[in-house]
Parts: structure tokens; C-alpha cells; sequence
């Protein structure tokens, strides 16, 4: 039997973890306006169980997964926190369920495969993520992907009982609303393929890019660079920040009320990305041909950014170029009017 | 004699199995499984040094900012970075807002719930304790998360975010605060404050902090007219004997937390039956008797400046993705009561003389610790002078080892680093739980974990005695950063 709502009835939400570090899950309780339970309220969804609300915990649970997997426990929504686990050498030993003895991929493949939407939270369980990172010695990967390919534990053709892929909410970790938002979508019924980008991540973060609303814009227009970990300017050129490439709206869309790693004064990393944990250079060092960063804004072509940066950099007012490299600013904006009245 | 596996066992962060041997109503014997392997330390091997910063703190979701500064300070220690004032206190309310939210997370979302269960419906207490504590359904979790919520608002100034910020570096905090943002996070703390003095304890954190004696809690807990949660706990844990559960005689340890020109305020050291020692850092040593690596040559324990064993899933006479972490070849326990024992304060010290370090004085230690950060919070954002810098940019060395000990809410956690060519040769990790949750070493001897389950009362018919849940949860164990 799949799992079918009828109007009015709670959508049961089922969330398991495997490889990962159980961030997505404690940046969630961090949600704000509204707070997670009345969120989750909201959407009409109540928890089947989760690994650290919920009471249930051994021989309990143990009856409630065997039912889901059979088909037995009706599964609305499975969310998947971590990276599925396939090694050792494919016997995917290195996750053995708790009190099961069964490897844990196999019981996310199982359950997926009766569940109405399978919710990949966080960019380990997309992509594989931090935990696939090195010689990812665990063999870790994605639901749906193993980093950038397609595939991963249920295959680049998998639709859930509604008829969606997986949806990936990709982060390191996620922001707690853009779990709450799809949420709150898929209890009102109004989440279609359309509302997903090219990777199956939801668009209501994805359609901007991290660029978006950073307080150092300025900064970027005029290529008034910071030089040093906390300097005020535009950590693009020097400090490996890849904001103008990475998909989410973390400067318009506050973290724990009012940050983002760049009013953190700390490299983009682009995590929502797939294979963001192996950038191939040191995170907070921007990789340079010939003086010009490798990784230029999304779009922009590299004769004209070229051309752009070198007019603007000629341009640079003295009031940025003098506070980009200093962590806190020397120069301030200033009304000219009050000076001659 | 009966054989249960308790798993998966939740509200505890990861995944967890618990094996009993029961005889004559009680746990005879106890073995801790940690059933899953991320390879860290593996991972790390060959990455720019920096690189540290943004894949240590994603080893844990709750101990995030705790595997920062364990990170930053291994890095600056392989060269001697120095740490610039401001940053040290910016850096210390980073950590100490993850460090008591995971108290507070521990208490409210993982611990507590347990006094709902059905199997203490009969007890006079249980529809009190039920309606404030259970699972998701409680008034308490409804209380306690937008006062979370609000109390990483702190990190959103001060760290970009949480969980897995960048602004922890060796020589300081990327983020500088301005005047303004200080008296914003004042405000904040302020809020904080509040929700502890007005839900939680019911009462000043000074009170809280002087009671010295557990005679002086319980007369406290008692004499409350209105009823905060702590001393709803301490009502509980007398009904159910709290006190006489999950005994260990074990030797407490602690790196010492959160540094200043003035000492760290809980100091690094020992105590056992009532005495104060020096820790030995140099005596800490890793077996893999019982877990699922391959054991050196000889089968001697490794240090942790040297490489570690690498996994071998085929092992059959191991049980557990955990290492067993010993102190000059002894079990030690680890977490706020260590802490506070180290520390010297006298109420912990005082329950661990009359009951020895049991699952009400793990608790106890955590709430106690609750207050006393959040004072020291007030005064070290008081100490910040936002003229000064709050980052020290000296430059790691190409070559280096360096050594980062710290505290996160659950213990001592180490990270040992050792730098060529500008990137990481060698990083070796063990966190608190490695210590408490340990499996059997080459002796025989079990781990705290395994020790404090050993007597527990299994009712008939239990299959998930609530005994051994109240045990393990005690040590708020995070598995994921066990089997890193």
C-alpha cells in the first residue's frame, strides 16, 4: 500500500540518519517565526518518529520500521539526514542499523521505496556530501546522486509514491526554513517538479544566489578586496568565496536571526552544491590564473568580468578602498550637505 | 541469565546499540555498540592545513562549534599562533552558547521525556511529569525552543551561524562587534537569562550557583513556591532513586574549558575519591582490542600523535566502531560532572561523596553548569573592547604538531594534529564519548558506559528498561562524534 492523504488526516513524517553529523536535524530546532513544532503543526504533519524527539527507542521502533518497509505503516514523508553507507567493499558494514544488525542503506532503500515524498535534508544525504569527502573511504552517497552523477541508492529514475524525485534540500547544514518551507508545501499539496531547480533542490532557496543580498556587495562592484580572515571586503578575489555562484539565499533569508557566513566575515563555500567538499583548492584561498580567479560569477562571461573589474577597480571610491582589507571600517558614508551648512 | 539489544537507542545524537545480560532482575553485564564509521581522521590526511576549520566541525552537528576550537587550537599550537584577547572571549561565548543550548537540548529533549513513559503511569508524579515532559507533545519542549532559538541569535552576530561556522580561526574570531553589536548581545544574553530564572530554576542563577550541598538542593528544590524544571527534576529524581543509578568510581578527567589571561574558568585536571590531580596528557593512549580496527603488531595502544588504526569490519572479536580511550592505561569518565569535580565545586562533590558520580549527579552537574556559563558569559561580553582586534593573522608553519584540548558540553574532547609541506601528515581525534562510551580494552576492563549499566533493575517483561535509558542518557552521548 502506498501512502495516500486523505483530506484532513496528519501526513506521518518518518526521519532516519546515517552518515552524517546530525547538524541538519540541530539547526532545525533553531527555527524561528514560527518555531519547529508549530511549523510542523502548520503542515499538518506529525512525526512517526525521529531519532532525537521522539520516545519510541528500541524494540519500538524496530516494529515501526519493519511495518513501513513492508508496506504495513503508511510513510507520507521520509526524510533522510546523512549520507547513505555502502562500504566496506559495497557490504555497507560501516552502518549496521542499531539493534538490527541490517545495514542501514537497506532499510532507507526499503521504506523509500512505500513512502509519498522522499526529503533528502542536507547535502549528505543529496549528494553524499562532507562524509564522501578524501578518498571517501566509507563509499558514501546520495539518495539520488553520488555527488554530481545520478544514481546513487535509488537510482536516477526513482519517483516516489507521488510522483516526485527526491527532493534535496541540499545545505551543510540546512537553513532550518528551507526545511519548513518545502514542509509546509507538501502538507498543502502544492509541491510539483516545477517548484524543484536542476539538481531536485527546492527553488524557493535556490532561484537566488548567495550573492544575493550580501552586505559587501558594494565591496564586489568596486573589486575592493579583503585581504585577511575578517577584513570587511569582498572575499571573492582572495578568500575563496564563491557566493556568486552558489545557489541559496542566505543573505536574504537570516541565520539564527541575523547572520550568514558572509556577515560572519567567512568564505562561501557553496554547500548546497553537489562535491562542494572536495573544491579541489583550499577552501579560503581563491584559486587564480594569471591573477584572475578561476571561479567567476554564475552567467558572467570572462572577457567582460575582465574588463568590468579592471574599470571598476580604477573606479574604487577611497572610502571602500580603504575599509576593504581592515576588519572594522575607517571610513564611513558621509552627507556632504552637513559640511557646508 | 537473558540477552536483550536495545536499538536503536534515540534521543541520544547518532546511532547507538546496547547489549544486556540479564540475570536475577538486573544488568549483569553491558556491551556499548557504535554501529557506524564516517572516517574522519582518514579524510583529513592530505588537505591544506586551514582546511581543518571547515571539515572538523562538520564531524558533529551538536559539538560543532567544540570541534572548532579543538581544531583552531591544535593548528595554532603547531606553531605558537597567539590568540588575540577579543577573539579568545568572542570565541569562549561561541562556544559556551553551543555548550549550554546542548545542556539545555540534553535536559529538556533527550533526558526528561522518559519520566512520560508508561511504565511509571502508576506513580503519583507521572501525569505532572508527563504533561511538562513528554516527547514532542510537552509544555516544556513548546518553552524551550524558542528560548534556544533565541540564544543562538547570539551566533548569528557573533558566528555567521550555527552549526559549522568559519569564524573560529587559531589566531581569534573572523568576526570583529562594534559597540552597538555588543550591547545587541547583551540584550540577547539578557533574554536568556530570563527564561532560565523564570523557567527553568525558578530562581536567581546566583542561588543556583551557591548551593553546595545535596541536603541544600533538596531543601532548595522543596522550599520553591512556584516549581521550575530543575526542581521538577529533583522531585523526580528522589521519587525514583536517581541518586542510586548508574554508579561509577571511575576517575574524572577535564581538558579545562574556555581560556582567558586570568586561567581558564574550569581548570584542566583529575579527581578521584575526593582528590584533585594534574592530568597527564601525555599518558593518553587508544586500544582497539575490542573495536573494529586493526589492532598494531604488537597489540600495544597507540597514542594519538601517531596514526591511527585502520578499519577492519571483519574483526570478529570486536564489537564496536568505538576506540577505548585510557589514561595512563585506565578507564576515565568525562562531562560536566568531571568538569565540576575538577573545578572543585562543592555541590557535585558533595553528591559524588554521598553516592558516587551517578545519573542524578551527572544532571545535577549539567544544570549547575548552565548557570555558571551564562554568568560568565555577562562578564566576558563585558570584557570585549571592540577597538582591539579580535584576530591574531600570524601564519601557521609549513611543519608543526600541535595539540587542541577542550571541553564541549559532554567532556573533554582532543584533537592532535601534525603538519608537513603546509598540509595535514597525520590527525587523530578522541571525543567525549569515546571515553565514556569505550568498549572492553585489552584487560577486560569495560568502559564508564558499560560500568554504570552493570546492576541496573529490569523490571518483568521491560524489553527497553527505562533504568538503563535513564543510565545512558546521563552521559549525553554523541555517537557521531564517537565513531568520527
Amino acid at each position: 500500500m502506498t501512502a495516500t492523504s486523505e483530506p484532513g488526516r496528519p501526513l506521518r513524517l518518518l526521519w532516519l540518519q546515517s552518515g552524517g553529523c546530525g547538524g541538519c536535524t540541530l539547526s532545525l530546532l533553531g527555527a524561528e517565526k514560527p518555531d519547529l513544532l508549530t511549523a510542523l503543526t502548520a503542515a499538518n504533519v506529525e512525526l512517526l518518529w525521529h531519532p532525537s524527539l521522539s520516545e519510541a527507542t528500541g524494540g519500538e521502533v524496530r516494529v515501526l520500521l519493519e511495518a513501513a518497509a513492508a508496506g504495513d505503516q503508511p510513510v507520507d514523508i521520509l526524510c533522510l539526514e546523512g549520507s547513505v553507507i555502502n562500504g566496506p567493499g559495497g557490504t555497507g558494514r560501516f552502518h549496521l542499523m542499531a539493534g538490527t544488525g541490517k545495514p542501514m542503506r537497506d532499510w532507507i532503500a526499503a521504506i523509500a521505496r512505500r513512502a509519498g515524498y522522499v526529503v533528502a535534508v542536507g547535502s549528505c544525504a543529496a549528494f553524499g556530501g562532507v562524509t564522501a569527502a578524501g578518498g571517501n573511504e566509507v563509499e558514501a552517497c546520495g539518495l539520488a546522486y553520488d555527488g554530481t552523477r545520478a544514481g546513487g541508492l535509488l537510482g536516477a529514475n526513482f519517483r516516489s509514491a507521488k510522483g516526485l524525485p527526491v527532493i534535496n534540500i541540499a545545505g551543510c547544514p540546512i537553513h532550518p526554513g528551507w526545511f519548513t518551507d518545502t514542509l509546509l508545501q507538501i502538507g498543502a499539496g502544492t509541491l510539483t517538479p516545477g517548484d524543484l531547480d536542476e539538481w531536485e533542490r527546492p527553488l524557493a532557496y535556490t532561484a537566488h544566489l548567495v550573492h544575493h543580498g550580501c552586505a559587501r556587495n558594494e565591496f564586489y562592484e568596486f573589486k575592493a578586496s579583503a585581504e585577511q580572515p575578517g577584513d570587511l571586503g569582498c572575499m571573492m578575489e582572495n578568500l575563496g568565496c564563491k557566493g556568486t555562484q552558489a545557489r541559496a539565499d542566505c543573505n536574504i533569508r537570516p541565520w539564527n536571526g541575523g547572520g550568514s557566513c558572509l556577515d560572519g566575515n567567512y568564505a562561501c563555500i557553496n554547500c548546497t552544491a553537489p562535491g562542494f567538499e572536495e573544491p579541489g583548492h583550499a577552501f579560503a584561498v581563491t584559486p587564480k590564473v594569471a591573477g584572475i580567479p578561476i571561479g567567476l560569477p554564475t552567467d558572467m562571461p570572462k572577457a567582460w568580468f575582465v574588463a568590468l573589474a579592471s574599470l571598476s577597480k580604477a573606479a574604487t571610491p577611497k572610502r571602500l578602498r580603504d575599509n576593504a582589507a581592515r576588519p572594522t571600517p575607517v571610513v564611513l558614508p558621509h552627507d556632504k550637505r552637513k559640511d557646508s551648512a | 541469565m537473558s540477552r536483550l539489544i536495545v536499538g536503536p537507542f534515540n534521543r541520544v545524537e547518532g546511532d547507538l546499540e546496547v547489549r544486556l545480560d540479564i540475570s536475577a532482575g538486573m544488568v549483569a553485564d553491558a556491551r556499548v555498540v557504535s554501529p557506524l564509521y564516517r572516517g574522519f581522521e582518514a579524510m583529513l590526511v592530505g588537505k591544506p592545513a586551514l582546511d581543518a576549520l571547515v571539515y572538523a566541525p562538520r564531524i558533529c552537528g551538536i559539538c560543532s562549534v567544540s570541534q572548532s576550537v579543538a581544531a583552531a587550537r591544535a593548528l595554532a599550537a603547531t606553531g605558537a599562533v597567539p590568540l588575540a584577547a577579543n577573539g579568545g572571549l568572542a570565541v569562549n561565548l561561541i562556544h559556551a552558547v553551543e555548550n549550554v543550548a546542548d545542556h539545555l537540548t540534553h535536559f529538556y529533549l533527550f533526558f526528561m521525556p522518559d519520566f512520560a513513559r508508561a511504565v511509571y503511569a502508576g506513580e503519583a508524579w507521572h501525569a505532572d511529569a508527563a504533561a511538562r515532559f513528554a516527547a514532542v507533545k510537552g509544555d516544556a519542549a513548546r518553552d524551550f525552543l524558542p528560548a534556544r532559538a533565541e540564544l543562538m541569535n547570539l551566533l548569528g552576530i557573533l558566528a555567521g551561524k550555527w552549526p559549522h561556522t568559519l569564524a573560529v580561526q587559531p589566531g581569534g574570531s573572523t568576526r570583529a562587534v562594534s559597540r552597538a553589536e555588543l550591547a545587541r548581545l547583551g540584550a540577547v544574553l539578557a533574554g536568556f537569562r530570563r527564561f532560565l530564572e523564570r523557567t527553568l530554576f525558578a530562581d536567581t542563577l546566583e542561588a543556583v550557583a551557591a548551593l553546595s550541598t545535596r541536603d541544600a538542593l533538596l531543601a532548595w528544590a522543596e522550599a520553591r513556591a512556584v516549581r521550575g524544571d530543575f526542581a521538577h527534576y529533583v522531585t523526580l529524581s528522589q521519587a525514583v532513586g536517581l541518586n542510586r543509578l548508574g554508579r561509577t568510581d571511575l576517575r574524572h578527567m577535564s581538558y579545562g574549558a574556555y581560556p582567558s589571561a586570568e586561567g581558564p574558568l574550569f581548570p584542566r585536571g583529575v579527581f578521584r575519591h575526593r582528590v584533585a590531580g594534574v592530568l597527564p596528557v601525555d599518558r593518553i593512549t587508544e586500544d582497539v582490542s575490542h573495536a573494529w580496527y586493526r589492532a598494531a603488531p604488537d597489540g600495544a595502544p597507540r597514542s594519538p600523535r601517531d596514526p591511527g588504526a585502520p578499519p577492519d569490519a571483519a574483526r570478529e572479536d570486536a564489537y564496536s566502531w568505538c576506540k577505548a580511550p585510557r589514561l595512563e592505561g585506565e578507564v576515565a569518565e568525562v562531562g560536566a560532572l568531571s568538569r565540576q569535580l575538577v573545578a572543585g565545586h562543592p555541590l557535585p562533590r558533595d553528591l559524588v561523596a554521598r553516592d558516587g558520580a551517578t545519573v542524578e549527579a551527572r544532571v545535577v552537574a549539567r544544570l549547575l553548569e548552565v548557570a555558571l556559563v551564562t554568568m560568565a558569559m555577562e562578564r566576558w561580553l563585558r570584557a570585549i573592547d571592540p577597538a582591539a582586534p579580535f584576530i591574531d593573522h600570524t601564519p601557521l608553519p609549513a611543519a608543526g604538531e600541535g595539540a587542541g584540548l577542550t571541553e564541549a558540553a559532554r567532556g573533554s574532547l582532543g584533537h592532535w594534529v601534525s603538519l608537513q609541506g603546509g598540509r595535514i601528515a597525520n590527525y587523530q581525534i578522541i571525543a567525549p564519548t569515546t571515553w565514556n562510551f569505550s568498549p572492553r580494552d585489552a584487560a577486560g576492563v569495560p568502559g564508564p558506559l558499560e560500568q554504570a549499566l552493570r546492576g541496573a533493575p529490569v523490571r518483568e517483561g521491560e524489553t527497553e528498561p527505562v533504568a538503563v535509558q535513564h543510565i545512558v542518557r546521563s552521559f549525553d552521548p554523541c555517537m557521531v562524534c564517537t565513531v568520527h
